[in-house]
């Protein structure tokens, strides 16, 4: 059987081109990406470049991934709303966008997801706050839900800026 | 109404592709080979694509058949009125870039 082996490795979310780069160096020294989780990345032996691994987030369903296995691509897996597909190199080059419309509105999902979150972590870290007068546990809370907004809303700043870079090549091409 | 439609390159091609019934990794081959392997569809791009035109009602999506998971699409009567629209519009840009670079290349 194959064999297999896990990394653990940290990837926030604006740099999932990163992430995907990462992943095909790996597929290029012959570990192929087998199964994901919490920062956590399971590989599979492979011929050096034998697959080109692919990542998006999308809430899509059973429809899609059968869609993308008509196409030749494997479903490695999803960790949350983040999915893996992989390809054989034989099989043709592997891209999920071909167009800046596409990769717009990729953007815009993670972006929408990340301004969501960020939100919410405001929101109650409002609300603790408040009732952080009260009590110290509140008060620890709050402090927490305003660390982790702050660092979503620089990740919305981030993807924003990717967003922006192409719709301004879109005024000019697709 | 859908004179002003300008359609993209991705849009264009798959519309064309559907003018007979196809799956959508037979969308993605016949489009590789009209373009002589210029435009290559990404399968997330194709997807959404799809799914949007049969919102729009440009496309419609055909019953599948028993046995198959394969889901077969068809340009409707209005999609064809955006293509043939689209095809004019383009033939105008081409004449009018030939009438004034005269159609040679590199000026």
């Amino acid at each position: 059987m194959a064999e297999r082996m896990t990394q653990y490795k940290w990837f926030w979310v604006w740099d999932f081109e990163k992430q995907e780069r990462w992943l095909n160096g790996m597929a290029e020294n012959g570990c192929v990406l087998a199964g994901v989780g919490w920062c956590r990345y399971t590989f599979e032996k492979c011929e050096p470049g034998e697959y080109t691994v692919r990542l998006e987030m999308c809430d899509r369903d059973e429809n899609y991934i059968s869609f993308m296995e008509e196409t030749g691509a494997e479903y490695v897996g999803r960790f949350m709303r983040w999915h893996f597909f992989r390809k054989k190199s034989e099989y043709g080059q592997f891209d999920l966008f071909s167009d800046l419309d596409s990769r717009i509105s990729h953007l815009r999902r993670i972006h929408q997801m990340l301004w969501m979150l960020g939100i919410i972590n405001v929101g109650i870290g409002i609300v603790n706050l408040f009732m952080g007068v009260y009590s110290t546990g509140n008060a620890f809370v709050a402090a927490g839900n305003l660390l982790v907004a702050t660092v979503l809303m620089y990740g919305v700043g981030r993807i924003k800026g990717k967003m922006e870079y192409l719709e301004n090549e879109r005024k000019l091409r697709e | 109404m859908y004179e002003n439609i300008v359609l993209t390159e991705s849009t264009y091609y798959i519309l064309l592709a559907l003018f007979c019934p196809q799956h959508g990794y037979g969308i993605m081959q016949q489009v590789e080979e009209l373009s002589k392997g210029r435009v290559r569809l990404a399968a997330g791009t194709l997807y959404g694509a799809l799914n949007s035109m049969v919102e729009k009602k440009w496309i419609i999506q055909l019953p599948v058949e028993d046995g198959s998971r394969k889901k077969n699409y068809r340009i409707t009567e209005f999609g064809l009125r955006v293509l043939t629209n689209e095809i004019e519009r383009l033939r105008e840009l081409v004449s009018n870039g030939d009438a004034v670079i005269g159609g040679k290349k590199n000026g």
